[in-house]
C-alpha cells in the first residue's frame, strides 16, 4: 500500500489493535470450550465456571471417549467420508473432463443441472429421498437390511450425489484456466479419452482436487441432516448426526459436554490446520474467477 | 469432431454421474412438489395417494401454528445476515486486504469456525449461553436464581442468539470471498484514485466496490441460500421449537414426527424450494451466463 508519512503509523497500530481484539472475540467461543473441557466437574461446581481454575483434568475427555463408545461413532464417520470424498472426486473428475469436450450448448445444460442441484437447500429433498431409500435395494456385503435406508453404504451415496454438483462445477471452473494444448494434444494423439482424462487431466487439476478433497472431508464429516434422517439406528450413525442422541444420554454436565464437542471438532480443527491453503482455494474456486 | 468411440466413452463418464445425481438429487426435489398436492402419509404404498389440491398449502397458511413464525424467522436470519454479516464481513476484508504483517493469523480467526459442523456450533455456543454455566450469564451475573437470563430457552431472545452463532460462522465465508475479491483489484487503480485526491473510503466506495459486483452477487446468493439452510444449529439446540421454528424444520419434523405427514411436509418443502429458486437462478446465470468477467 502506498504510505504517507506522518498519519499510517498510528493508522497501522489502531489496525492491529482493532484486528487483534476481533480476532480474540472470534476465538472465544472454542477457547471457553477447551478451558471448559480441561476443568472437573467438582471445581466447576465449587468456584463457578467463570473463574480461575483449581485444577485442570483430562477426565471429561477420557470420560466422553469411553463413556459415549465415541471410537464406534468415529469409525462410522471414517466409513463414510473417506468412500464419499474418493467417489465424488473421481466421478466430478470424469463428468468436468466429459463435458468440457461436449459443444456448448449441451456443455452449458449439463453444467445447469449438476451446478443448480448442489445449491438446493437438502431439506427441499429429504422427504421423498427418505421413502426412496426405504424402496431401492442395496445387495448384503453393503447393507445388512437389503435396503439404502438405515446404512452406511446409503449416506456415502447421498453425500456423492449431493456434493457431486459443487464438485463438477469448481473442477469444470478450473479447467476453462488451464490451457487446452495438453489435452488436445493427448486427445488428438488417439490416446483414449479415458486415458487422457487419467494421464493428463488429472494431474493438471490436481490443485482444485487437492482443494475439493480438504473441503469435502469437511463437509462431509459436518453432515448431520442426513444421517439423521436416513439413518434410524443410533448406533450406526457418524458422530455428528449422532451428537443429539449422544448428549442427552451421556454428556450430563458442561464440563463433558464441552469435551465432546471439542473432540467432535478435533478431526476437522486438523483439517483446518494442515489444509488451511486448500481449504480457502476450495471456498473460493467456485465463486471467484482467477 | 469425436469420434463414435469418444461419444460412446463421454456418454458413459458423463452419463453415470448425471444418472445418481437425477435419480438423488432432482427427482426427489421434483418429487416434493408432486407429493405436496396430495394427502400421503407413506401408509399403503403409491397406490394409498390421494390428490387434495392445495388443502396442504391452505392448512400450512391458516392452521399450522409453525408456519408463520418459521417464514419470519427465516426471513429474520436472512435480513440479519444480510444487513450486518454480510458488511461485517466486507468491512474486515478491506481491512485484510492491507497486507499487514502477521494479517493471516487474524484471517486464520475469523475462518477456524467454517470447518467446524452447525451441530458442534450449536454445542459450543450452549457452552456461552448455558444459564447457570455459560460464559455471558457468568460475565454479565445473570447467573444466579432470579437474575437468569434464559438466552436459549427464552423465546424472545431465542431466535437473536442463534443468528449470532450462525453469523459468527458466516462471517468469516463473507470474508474469505471478499478477500479473494479484492485481490483481483489493479492496485494501480486505488493508487490512481489516491492521487486524484479521493480519501480511502472515497477510493473504496467509486472505484473498488464496482469491481467487486461479481463478488457482491456471489456473497448475495450464498448467504441467501445459507439462511434458507439453516437447520441443524436449531435443531441441536432445541428441535427448532419454541421461537426457533424455521421453514427446513417444519420439513423434517412433518418427516421424523409419529405421524409421517409426507404430503404436508412436501408442501413446505416445496415452498423452500420456491424461495430458492431465486438465487440460484441468480448464480446459475453469473457463473455460467456468457457476459460474466
Amino acid at each position: 500500500m502506498t504510505s504517507r508519512p506522518g498519519r499510517p503509523r498510528r493508522g497501522r497500530v489502531a489496525l492491529h489493535l482493532f484486528l487483534a481484539v476481533v480476532a480474540l472475540l472470534w476465538l472465544l467461543p472454542v477457547a471457553w470450550a477447551v478451558y471448559t473441557s480441561f476443568r472437573p466437574y467438582a471445581d466447576t461446581a465449587a468456584r463457578g465456571y467463570v473463574s480461575a481454575p483449581g485444577a485442570l483434568t483430562l477426565a471429561n475427555y477420557a470420560n466422553a471417549w469411553t463413556d459415549a463408545e465415541l471410537p464406534r461413532f468415529f469409525l462410522n464417520t471414517a466409513l463414510v467420508v473417506i468412500p464419499a470424498v474418493v467417489l465424488v472426486l473421481v466421478l466430478a473428475s470424469m463428468v468436468a473432463f466429459g463435458i468440457s469436450r461436449l459443444s456448448g450448448r449441451l456443455n452449458l445444460a449439463l453444467l445447469i443441472v449438476f451446478a443448480a442441484g448442489s445449491l438446493l437447500p437438502p431439506q427441499v429433498l429429504v422427504i421423498p429421498l427418505f421413502r426412496l431409500f426405504l424402496a431401492l435395494p442395496l445387495p448384503a456385503p453393503l447393507s445388512d437390511n437389503g435396503l439404502l435406508y438405515d446404512q452406511l453404504a446409503g449416506l456415502v451415496v447421498i453425500n456423492v450425489a449431493f456434493q457431486l454438483g459443487f464438485c463438477t462445477f469448481v473442477l469444470s471452473n478450473y479447467l476453462r484456466t488451464v490451457p487446452g494444448e495438453l489435452v488436445e494434444a493427448a486427445v488428438i494423439d488417439g490416446a483414449s479419452l479415458l486415458r487422457a482424462l487419467w494421464a493428463v487431466v488429472v494431474p493438471i487439476s490436481r490443485p482444485a482436487i487437492a482443494a475439493l478433497a480438504a473441503l469435502q472431508t469437511t463437509w462431509i464429516y459436518n453432515d448431520y441432516l442426513w444421517g439423521l434422517v436416513l439413518m434410524r439406528t443410533g448406533d450406526k450413525r457418524p458422530i455428528t448426526s449422532a451428537l443429539n442422541g449422544l448428549r442427552g444420554e451421556y454428556f450430563t454436565d458442561t464440563n463433558l459436554l464441552a469435551a465432546a464437542s471439542i473432540l467432535v471438532a478435533l478431526p476437522t480443527l486438523v483439517v483446518f490446520l494442515v489444509a488451511r491453503r486448500q481449504l480457502r482455494r476450495g471456498l473460493t474456486l467456485g465463486a471467484v474467477r482467477g | 469432431m469425436l469420434t463414435r468411440g469418444q461419444r460412446r466413452t463421454i456418454a458413459l463418464i458423463v452419463g453415470l454421474p448425471l444418472l445418481l445425481q437425477v435419480l438423488f438429487v432432482w427427482l426427489p426435489a421434483i418429487a416434493s412438489i408432486g407429493l405436496s398436492f396430495t394427502d400421503w402419509n407413506g401408509v399403503g404404498g403409491l397406490g394409498a395417494i390421494h390428490v387434495v389440491g392445495l388443502e396442504n398449502y391452505a392448512n400450512l397458511a391458516t392452521v399450522d401454528p409453525a408456519f408463520w413464525p418459521a417464514v419470519f424467522h427465516n426471513l429474520v436470519w436472512l435480513f440479519v445476515f444480510l444487513v450486518v454479516v454480510m458488511p461485517l464481513g466486507m468491512f474486515l476484508a478491506v481491512l485484510l486486504d492491507r497486507q499487514l504483517r502477521g494479517g493471516w493469523l487474524y484471517e486464520s480467526a475469523l475462518y477456524l469456525p467454517l470447518v467446524l459442523s452447525f451441530a458442534v456450533i450449536g454445542l459450543i455456543w450452549e457452552l456461552q449461553y448455558s444459564p447457570s454455566d455459560g460464559l455471558i450469564n457468568g460475565v454479565l451475573g445473570t447467573n444466579h436464581q432470579g437474575a437468569i437470563i434464559d438466552w436459549l430457552g427464552d423465546r424472545r431472545l431465542n431466535l437473536g442468539a442463534v443468528i449470532v452463532a450462525a453469523g459468527w460462522r458466516h462471517v468469516g465465508y463473507v470474508t474469505l470471498l471478499y478477500l479473494a475479491g479484492l485481490k483481483t483489484v489493479d492496485p494501480t487503480l486505488r493508487e490512481q484514485a489516491a492521487i486524484d485526491g479521493a480519501t480511502e473510503a472515497q477510493a473504496f466506495w467509486r472505484v473498488v466496490f464496482p469491481i467487486l459486483r461479481p463478488i457482491n452477487v456471489v456473497v448475495v446468493v450464498i448467504t441467501t441460500i445459507e439462511a434458507l439452510r439453516a437447520f441443524d444449529v436449531v435443531y441441536v439446540i432445541n428441535r427448532g421449537l419454541n421461537g426457533l421454528e424455521l421453514m427446513s424444520v417444519l420439513v423434517v419434523n412433518n418427516l421424523l414426527g409419529e405421524a409421517s405427514r409426507i404430503g404436508y411436509g412436501s408442501a413446505a418443502a416445496t415452498l423452500l424450494l420456491v424461495a430458492s429458486i431465486v438465487p440460484i437462478a441468480i448464480f446459475v446465470r453469473w457463473a455460467l451466463g456468457r457476459e460474466a468477467p
